[in-house]
């Protein structure tokens, strides 16, 4: 919408800003309206707005200090409701009209804050107050004081309710990836670019351009800075074999020449589209990058260096040139190099009143000092400022001359610079770590991560000219290096103007001077740190928090190092620094999860015949990633239990199905296919007939259980096996390597069929009739036909089909299996069958009741057992080597006294087990030393109308009829029980022949 | 960390899943339990779950992550 300029401090002229579009927004519920183009930080400067938070510590009055992502003090928390985000730095949100903007860290208001008290408390909040103050009593910590504290120091508060939005992630491939866009970066990507190597430009701003955007006057190749951007911007969207990302920040380098990076997809709109996802997290593999991530100007360490309008003399400069705004009207500087005289210049230019120039420096050039004075500035050569007052904003500097003169200049911004330090964060993500530099006094890139190059002021080459050759030179290595060696022009010519400084890291004074600003340490808690013996960089670091907040101390690292070094004597290199973990810029917890959050958060697996499973009301457990059919409710069936024991005794009388569809099943397959399998399992199979199924157990290599599951022959030279739910995939991994790596000269294929057949036990003394009258002429079930554990494969009606006779409830029992895409028309066809027989479905808890009265072992039984454990040690061949069995005979595994299946009945008759509960003999204490064995897994049977358990206890089998408690000390309970055979139910097995 | 599978091309490592030391010698409880831990050069097997289920010998820098060489573990032999 058109607007006009209604703000106190708003110039005209920033090319980057669209003045005839305004936008409305609020902080702190007062509205106000800034420009196309803005951030919030610009949009809040531009309407005189200084006081944006309280520090975290001591609740100190804080105000915008720099305009970029490096900023320690204008957090604030954005929109409101489920949409609130905390800890927004107001200097790269993108303003937009109806943005609503909160401050945080203060009650009851901003300019009125309680918790402002603990500024004047600052005694006991020095550095490691809370491993001094808050010692005893031990108790008192958790209950009180970190509650206490928590709230008292802090950032922003979550919203505490769902993000409605979404996240996506995404990868992205190229050869040459460019981070930073400004004119190093520009000028590689154009070099790279017109090669036609694939690359991928990287910015976070929303505009490209850098520094390009900051500075006025400039020229590239004899024309406007200005013109060689647009021109350059524009060069660049024309290439298609170039990707521009603007609102992309790189924040971590990975292995294997992977970075990760989170694009800003819809943070600056109100709230994304439909579909659209608020952020996107991209992991880039680039074979070759360029760092051109620039560098971040230095605090000064001074008294009162925080107050709101002391700011960094770039950021004044940018407010200026790129945003159209002037962050005061009375802009002082305080300086140790020529950077400080830039934003002198441009801000008298743009009409601001320059009270003083400070500069700690006695030698600055002379060409420099006639510019300065013949622009009438108020230049202090050798001064210092010692002093800032203002109550909530800054409205006075005190200073010393070079004879140490105190004087004092009204001023609401004071602009300072301390030199730069490279971005280096990205290279040292590795491991790697920076240089010291004496001559530019602060970090350069050290070893860098395989395939990266660092150009421009990152590689701390600070001049236009250099940045610009820098960034060509290294775009057309990188291509070249990925074989595109095309024609890519001269590199872009600019001036090389000289970065002179001199160090300055503290200067002395009466009142708190901040180092970091974000975590609020001060040069004197780094002073009593040192005075306390915490020497190393490491241990200052966590004794004082220096550079832990949100911003790693991208501002205060080094100037906190390097007070330490002046008070240990040593020079920098010797004191060394940290080195910097990804994400180097806070990423949302939500951009990381993406889409696996909820129900979302790991895929869901129907089987085929979930459909019907619903329609006939059942209720779902989640086994694996697969939902099965837990129990089928029907009318009148109030708990699960009713619906249960209504299957068990539909099945045990008459007929039940069951989807089995999840169990794992594996093709094996190839004229070694039986020599294979012979090797896997425990018990052989080479002499298995075709046509008939065997139960198998198969080890780990230190002669543990792995699993169990049948095998069914079809062919001479074709097995399917079948695995538990749980561990189809690892079973299909353990064949793989059986057959790769173990025995590559078996010749044998395997493939994983699991989601290819749709299968249903079908169990009960009706199951014959049912099959029978479903399948007519196709397949004759006679015993004698069909006997127990056959297996065959014939053809019904057009549908392949495999049928199986195993039974795992113990009942006359088979298995049939069609192809998924029959497996609907195959449910709903048993159950039409079925309906005249009084059959239903019964879900996997009648499946477990089934189990466990037949004391076949299920999971609970193979964790950390042996096959003689758990009463199979029979089937072990003594004939033939498998898998485990060069481990499975030590003294330990074979030890009588082991743990060992039984089963259990409560000798009063009703009584509830408990899994898990422990065995002892009557009359022990409950401790480890008398601990017998546990429970594995209990149901209540009703058919034999008891509570039922399977048990691992020492000896067990030795021991049936012997009287034992069963105690649970967590549920508090005890019940008596006698020990029998697991197996509970037709011990001969008449009914499975039936 | 990427790996170069030989039937796939560069992978993520998330397709992969670690196995253990593909040098480990000696009896059975020595190649199951005592296995080195070395710093530096390592070959170990790597299963291609998430993609061609090929067994992999991998060697690799233990400490900077830097691949040396994929092979598949299955012998030319079959």
């Amino acid at each position: 919408m058109a607007g006009h300029i209604n703000t106190t401090n708003r110039i005209s002229g920033a090319p980057e800003i669209d003045y005839a579009t305004s936008a409305r927004f609020t902080f702190d519920g007062r509205s106000y309206t800034g420009l196309r183009g803005d951030t919030l930080a610009s949009a809040l400067l531009a309407n005189g707005v200084k006081l944006v938070a309280r520090s975290f510590k001591y609740h100190r009055p804080r105000g915008i200090l720099t305009a970029g992502s490096e900023e320690p003090n204008a957090l604030v928390e954005l929109r409101e409701g489920a949409r609130k985000e905390p800890n927004c730095k107001a200097t790269t949100v993108e303003l937009f009209d109806g943005l609503s903007a909160q401050s945080q860290n203060r009650w009851p208001s901003l300019e009125n804050d309680i918790g402002a008290i603990n500024g004047l408390l600052s005694p006991i909040f020095v550095a490691g107050f809370y491993y001094k103050t808050f010692k005893w009593p031990a108790s008192f910590w958790e209950k009180l004081y970190e509650p206490l504290i928590r709230r008292a120091a802090g950032l922003g508060r979550l919203s505490n309710l769902p993000d409605p939005d979404s996240y996506e992630k995404a990868f992205a491939f190229c050869d040459v990836l460019v981070i930073g866009s400004g004119p190093a970066g520009l000028a590689a990507a154009l070099a790279a670019g017109r090669t036609g190597a694939r690359v991928i430009l990287c910015e976070e701003d929303f505009r490209l351009g850098g520094r390009l955007l900051s500075e006025a006057g400039e020229e590239i190749n004899g024309r406007s800075a200005r013109e060689w951007l647009e021109a350059a911007r524009a060069e660049l969207s024309s290439l298609s074999n170039v990707t521009l990302m603007p609102r992309t920040a790189v924040y971590g380098v990975y292995d294997g020449n992977t970075y990760g990076a989170i694009e800003k997809v819809a943070d600056h709109i109100l709230q994304p589209a439909a579909h659209q996802p608020r952020q996107r997290l991209w992991q880039i593999v680039a074979t070759r990058s360029i760092l051109a991530a620039g560098a971040l100007e230095r605090p000064l360490v001074f008294s009162g260096n925080d107050r709101p309008g002391v700011m960094m003399a770039s950021a004044v400069r940018t407010y200026a040139n790129r945003f159209g705004v002037l962050a005061g009207k009375r802009v002082a500087v305080f300086t140790n190099n020529d950077n400080g005289w830039r934003t002198a210049f441009d801000l008298a230019a743009a009409g601001a009143g320059i009270p003083a120039l400070i500069d700690t420096r006695t030698d600055v050039d002379a060409a420099l000092s006639a510019r300065g004075r013949a622009a009438g500035l108020n230049i202090i050569s050798g001064g210092q400022v010692v002093a800032t007052n203002g109550s909530k904003a800054l409205n006075e500097v005190i200073f010393t001359d070079a004879r140490g003169v105190k004087q004092n200049v009204s001023a609401d911004v004071l602009a300072m610079s301390g030199g730069f330090n490279p971005a280096v964060a990205l290279t040292t993500h590795k491991g790697a770590r920076p240089a010291w530099s004496d001559e530019l006094a602060t970090f350069v890139p050290g070893d860098l991560p395989g395939g990266m190059s660092v150009v421009g002021a990152a590689q701390g080459e600070f001049s236009l000219g250099a940045a610009l050759r820098g960034g060509h030179t290294a775009g057309l290595a990188a291509a070249s290096a990925t074989g595109h060696d095309g024609a890519a022009g001269d590199a872009p010519m600019a001036a090389d103007e000289a970065y002179r400084h001199a160090p300055m890291w503290h200067v002395e004074g009466a009142k708190k001077a901040f180092v970091d600003f974000q975590h609020d340490v001060t040069a004197s808690d780094i002073t009593l740190a040192h005075r306390e013996g915490y020497r190393s960089v490491e241990l200052l670091k966590r004794y004082t928090t220096l550079g832990m907040a949100t911003d790693q101390g991208k501002l205060s690292n080094i100037n906190g190092h390097a007070i330490m070094a002046a008070l240990a004597g040593k020079p920098m290199e010797q004191v060394g620094t940290t080195v910097a973990r990804a994400p180097s810029i806070p990423v949302s917890i939500g951009a990381f999860a993406g889409h696996s959050r909820g129900k979302d958060f790991k895929p869901t697996r129907h089987i085929a015949g979930h459909a019907h499973a619903q329609e006939l009301n059942a209720t779902f457990i989640e086994t694996g990633q697969w939902l099965r059919p837990q129990w089928y409710a029907r009318p009148g069936e109030t708990e699960w239990r009713d619906s249960v024991n209504r299957e068990v005794s539909t099945t045990r009388t008459a007929v039940g199905i069951c989807d089995v569809s999840t169990l794992g099943k594996i093709d094996v397959q190839g004229p070694d296919a039986a020599e294979f399998l012979n090797r896997v399992y425990i018990n052989a199979f080479a002499k298995l007939a075709v046509g008939k199924a065997r139960y198998g157990v198969m080890l780990r290599e230190d002669g543990f259980i792995l699993d169990d599951g049948t095998v069914a022959r079809f062919g001479e030279e074709q097995f399917v096996v079948s695995t538990t739910t749980a561990n189809a995939g690892r079973i299909m991994k353990h064949l793989n390597y059986c057959a790769q790596v173990l025995w590559p000269e078996l010749d044998v294929q395997i493939a994983s069929i699991s989601e290819a057949w749709a299968q249903y036990s079908v169990a009960g003394p009706r199951s014959r009739e049912l099959l029978q009258k479903m399948l007519g002429n196709a397949f004759d079930l006679s015993d004698t036909a069909f006997p127990f554990m056959g297996v065959a494969e014939f053809d019904w009606a057009g549908v392949p089909v495999r049928l199986f006779r195993i039974s795992f409830s113990g009942e006359l029992a088979y298995e049939i299996a069609v192809p998924a895409n029959y497996g609907d028309a195959l449910s709903r066809r048993l159950e039409a069958e079925g309906q005249p027989l009084g059959a239903c479905f019964y879900g996997t808890e009648a499946l477990g009741v089934m189990r466990i009265e037949k004391g076949h072992v299920g999971g609970p039984e193979m964790v950390g057992t042996t096959a003689e454990d758990v009463g199979l040690g029979r089937m072990m061949s003594t004939k033939k080597d498998f898998i485990g069995k060069a481990l499975a005979y030590r003294e330990a595994m074979v030890d009588p006294a082991r743990q060992r299946l039984v089963g259990l009945r409560p000798v009063e008759a009703g009584k509830p087990l408990a899994g898990g509960a422990h065995l002892l003999e009557k009359g022990a204490a409950p401790t480890t030393a008398n601990d017998q064995g546990y429970v594995t897994s209990v149901t209540y049977s009703p058919i034999l109308k008891s509570w039922l358990g399977l048990a691992l206890v020492k000896r067990g089998p030795e021991r049936i009829g012997e009287r034992m408690r069963v105690v649970d000390l967590l549920r508090n309970t005890e019940v008596e029980v006698e020990l029998c055979s697991p197996v509970f139910l037709d011990p001969e097995g008449s009914k499975l022949h039936g | 960390m990427r790996i170069p599978c030989p039937y796939c091309g560069s992978r993520d490592l998330r397709e992969f899943t670690y196995q253990g030391d593909a040098e480990a010698t000696g009896d059975a409880f020595e190649r199951t339990y005592l296995r080195t831990n070395p710093l530096g050069r390592h070959k170990g097997y790597w299963y291609h779950d998430n993609g061609c289920r090929s067994w992999l010998l991998v060697e690799r820098d233990t400490k900077t992550h830097e691949i040396y060489s994929v092979t598949l573990a299955q012998k030319e032999e079959v």
